[in-house]
């Protein structure tokens, strides 16, 4: 019988431990997949972040470092400045990349750090148990926040994909989706171009993926890609924000 | 080998490129910004890395990243700034990772000023972040062990794949003394923890996560196991004219060098005096004080804060050794006269024991 279909060779078999509807599962397998395609697993590292893909390194059979909060693109830059032949890259969820690890995404952003993040917005926190995010949207509800996110106290939702854009320093900035099979389809083409720009030496890549998080919103698990569609796109559209990878590689 | 006259902050920056380091992060502050920029002009030479980093917090966690390549690496900063990189070191410490870690130390608390002080010991020796750690912390006294001990530095770093912090003050940083620079032995330990080489080693993981309480515990008892040993093996202190004092002092990098003069003036003056150095703060020399103050019954210690390592002292002397306290703090830093006068208060028994 023809194989048309098999787990990642960099995917270690295993059951994952997000809930049902969640988005990890989607971006951690379309990870591996590119990883595989792409012939990197002898040199690929990942540094995974606090919030719960905290143990994404039990899903993957390639070396792994954790970091603490906030704090994995300077993790990543510490090893790929050790180690600038192995492929390097952060995952990373909103309040790890755009709450408490601000200035660390801007940083490595700005000086064009020959990395790949791939950053999870979705909304809320998570692992704490869905306190408010940086990015939550005006009016959701959170644990921190029971009436709704106001802005007159709590301010907006922050854009990553547009406010790195205004830096030179940035390669490739793209936001997609995990909702429908041709988003995921673009996601993993997303990825598997912000891993290549690494290995064309074009610099720094990241890709936000909007990713349900069903428990958090109290929502259904059927219902957590209708959330994205209905509330979070609009807030945050989809698209290339920055993309000068041609004009970068080689390291220019 | 001929001898260079250095400042101790430049000291420390050839040392560590002649003990192989090969990745420096961090970020400006003074008293010890001649390391950065030091390393800055003299890494790219060697084909080594040099990054200033956006913080310090940033700068540590560069230092965690690089450590778990097996690489050579270092930070350094000051008072305040080796408080913002506590986090990154007690992952470091539960990640047991290699590296050097320098503090300048400046007046504090807060802001403080820019003057040296020693205020930092109790965040040097007793972990200063969270969780159950130690570092290892070497006390120079000088350029010259500005120099040597940070060779040193590196290799228990590795040995014993912990943090080892240099622990010097904005006047050892400053003050420009005649150096030799040792060609130092590189000590070679089992590297096959490490990512970045999977090749040799297999798929690794760098972590101080355990979500099982049990498996936590035994890595904290691990981490005990390493720091006992470190107590056992690595104590290093120096004794000055201690043969036959009745009262010693007990002082530690630039202070020593102060008390060290203070108990030449007061030989000369026939008062018996010696000084204890601890060259190590962690592992404090507990046994060797224990066995000089089994003898030596007045013990003053001398530090350029408002009583630290004096706990340290009171701790691990005889019980029936009466232990003072002096210490000036803030940037100010007593003569050796006036620790004379110290001396002879307590040789009078006018001394006010430390409570």
């Amino acid at each position: 019988m023809k194989t048309v279909y098999e787990r990642p060779k960099s995917l270690n078999d295993r059951y994952f431990h997000y809930c049902p509807g969640c988005g990890h599962g989607v971006v951690h397998k379309l990870i591996a997949e590119v990883v595989d395609e792409l012939g990197i697993q002898g040199k690929t590292i990942g540094v995974a972040p606090v919030g719960c893909s905290v143990f994404a390194y039990w899903y993957y059979d390639f070396d792994f470092s954790q970091a603490a909060h906030g704090r994995a693109p300077a993790v990543a830059t510490g090893i790929k400045r050790a180690k600038p032949g192995s492929v390097v890259f952060s995952y990373q969820g909103d309040g790890d990349l755009a709450a408490i690890g601000t200035a660390e995404i801007i940083h490595a952003a700005n000086r064009g750090e020959n990395i790949t993040v791939i950053f999870i917005n979705n909304a809320i926190y998570g692992m704490t148990g869905g306190q408010m995010a940086p990015t939550t949207l005006v009016g959701q509800k959170a644990s921190t926040a029971p009436l709704g996110r106001n802005p007159q106290n709590e301010g907006y939702p922050i854009r990553v994909c547009e406010l790195l854009s205004s830096l030179t320093g940035p390669t490739y900035l793209e936001r997609t989706a995990v909702t429908t099979p041709a988003e995921i389809t673009k996601t993993k083409k997303a990825l598997k171009k912000a891993f290549q720009n690494q290995l064309d030496g074009a610099g720094f890549s990241l890709v936000e993926i909007l990713s349900q998080c069903p428990t958090n919103w109290g929502v259904k698990p059927v219902d957590g890609t209708k959330f994205i569609k209905e509330q979070m796109m609009p807030v945050f559209p989809l698209g290339v924000y920055k993309d000068i990878s041609e004009e970068r590689k080689g390291g220019k | 080998m001929a001898k260079e006259f250095v400042k101790g902050n430049e000291a420390i920056g050839k040392a560590a490129i002649l003990a192989g380091l090969d990745c420096y992060f961090g970020y400006p502050i003074t008293p010890q910004s001649e390391i950065p920029e030091y390393l800055s002009a003299e890494l790219p030479k060697v084909g080594k890395v040099f990054l200033q980093a956006e913080s310090e917090v940033a700068a540590i966690n560069m230092v965690y990243g690089a450590a778990g390549t097996g690489v050579r690496v270092m930070t350094s900063s000051s008072s305040p700034g080796v408080s913002l990189k506590l986090e990154g070191i007690s992952y470091m410490a539960g990640a047991e990772l290699p590296c050097v870690i320098v503090n300048i130390q400046r007046g504090g608390p807060g802001l403080g000023n820019i003057a040296p002080e020693q205020g930092d010991y109790f965040q040097a020796t007793k972990g200063g972040g969270h969780g159950n750690y130690r570092l290892i912390v070497l006390a120079p006294d000088s350029g010259q062990e500005m120099a040597d001990f940070t060779m040193h530095a590196f290799n228990l770093a590795e040995k014993y794949r912990t943090p080892v912090m240099l622990l010097g003050d904005g006047y050892l940083g400053q003050m420009k003394e005649a150096v030799e620079f040792k060609t130092p032995e590189r000590i070679k330990t089992d590297m096959s923890w490490t990512i970045g080489n999977q090749e040799k080693n297999g798929h690794q993981v760098i972590s101080s996560i355990d979500i099982e309480p049990e498996i936590l515990e035994q890595r904290n008892l691990r981490l005990l196991a390493k720091y006992k040993e470190i107590q056992k093996t690595e104590v290093m202190y120096e004794n000055f004219m201690t043969d036959d004092a009745e009262l010693i002092v007990v002082a530690y990098g630039i202070t020593s060098r102060v008390a060290r003069s203070a108990v030449e003036v007061a030989r000369q003056q026939g008062l018996k005096v010696g000084l204890f150095r601890p060259k190590t703060l962690f592992p404090f020399p507990k046994n060797e004080l224990k066995n000089l103050t089994s003898r030596v019954k007045k013990v003053l210690v001398c530090e350029l804060s408002t009583g630290q390592m004096v706990e340290d002292v009171k701790l691990n002397s005889a019980c029936d050794a009466d232990v003072y306290f002096y210490g000036r703090c803030g940037g100010v830093v007593p003569s050796d006269l006036e620790l004379v006068e110290q001396f002879k208060k307590i040789s009078e028994g006018k001394g006010v024991i430390w409570e």
